[in-house]
């Protein structure tokens, strides 16, 4: 299995994360030429991060996995989504004619661009999709000030 | 990628089209196997729906394409991007040993999987060895 981002770089912050820039190129790269490129060597599952005012919507590709093989957890600004991918149910004597998709557990931990409140956490499968909704809590959600004229 | 994905979401509306030209088109991650009685195909289509998959036999190719119902929530920014959505299609050839009249398909948490029987003068028949003594 890969290493996390998290094991091995410290949590990847928000907005600057070289790496994962590369891993998103080789990625498209791999999808443009199909079988002629090397295998990527990105973190699983690739993620997507969304945010609104005070919110965030994180969604994770986990095409096959069971909604029960996945635990997210949250702490401070760290999201961490861990769990096992579907594998294939070949059996033992089948012959392969082509082998693409990857399997197996998987543990990834990503900074928050702000603190979240654990218990406001909602997520939910959709089709293969893992989407998670976050929200600053609500003693740390930017205050208007509005400015009088004298 | 991730510029495309932001500009299906700023909220213009579009000619059919337009979309349909603007739409990014990946290739699936597949899997191929094979046993004594048939061709499996597994594809990853994270996203698409059931009813928005169509898979497709014509003489001995096999297409497969899902369309993704994905929206920019409402409101939203993408501001860490990994994967880009869009639609998935890929053709694959198929041996001719396939029975075309049994294939099955099935779809489920984003994976497509088909399983095509072989026909019965293409199994694999195990003979077994009589020990002569």
């Amino acid at each position: 299995m890969l290493l996390s981002d998290f094991g091995r770089f410290g949590p990847a912050p928000l907005g600057f994360d070289p790496l994962a820039e590369m891993r998103r190129m080789q990625r498209d790269i791999n999808r443009l030429f199909g079988d002629f490129a090397a295998p990527e060597p990105e973190a699983l599952p690739a993620l997507n991060v969304w945010a609104g005012d005070s919110t965030l919507v994180v969604t994770a590709e986990l095409p096959g996995t069971a909604p029960e093989a996945v635990d997210v957890t949250v702490r401070e600004d760290l999201l961490t989504i861990r769990g096992e991918a579907a594998t294939s149910d070949a059996p033992e004597q089948a012959r392969w004619h082509l082998r693409e998709r990857r399997g197996g557990p998987f543990s990834r931990t990503i900074r928050l661009p702000f603190r979240v409140d654990p218990d406001k956490v909602r997520a939910r499968f959709d089709n293969g999709v893992l989407g998670i909704e976050l929200e600053r809590p609500e003693q740390d959600k930017p205050k208007r000030i509005p400015v009088k004229s004298s | 990628m991730a510029t495309a994905v932001q500009k299906r979401g700023n909220g213009q509306v579009q000619s059919a089209a337009a979309e349909a030209a603007t739409r990014q088109v990946f290739m699936p991650l597949a899997d191929v196997f094979e046993t004594d009685e048939s061709f499996v195909v597994t594809a990853e289509m994270p996203g698409v729906a059931a009813d928005a998959i169509e898979v497709e036999v014509e003489g001995d190719v096999l297409r497969l394409h899902g369309r993704t119902s994905f929206a920019v929530p409402d409101g939203y920014r993408l501001i860490h991007g990994e994967y880009a959505d869009g639609d998935y299609e890929r053709v694959l050839a198929l041996p001719d040993s396939v029975d075309a009249e049994r294939i099955t398909a099935a779809f489920s948490n984003g994976l497509l999987r088909i399983e095509l029987p072989k026909a019965e003068s293409a199994r694999t028949r195990r003979i077994p060895l009589r020990a002569e003594s």
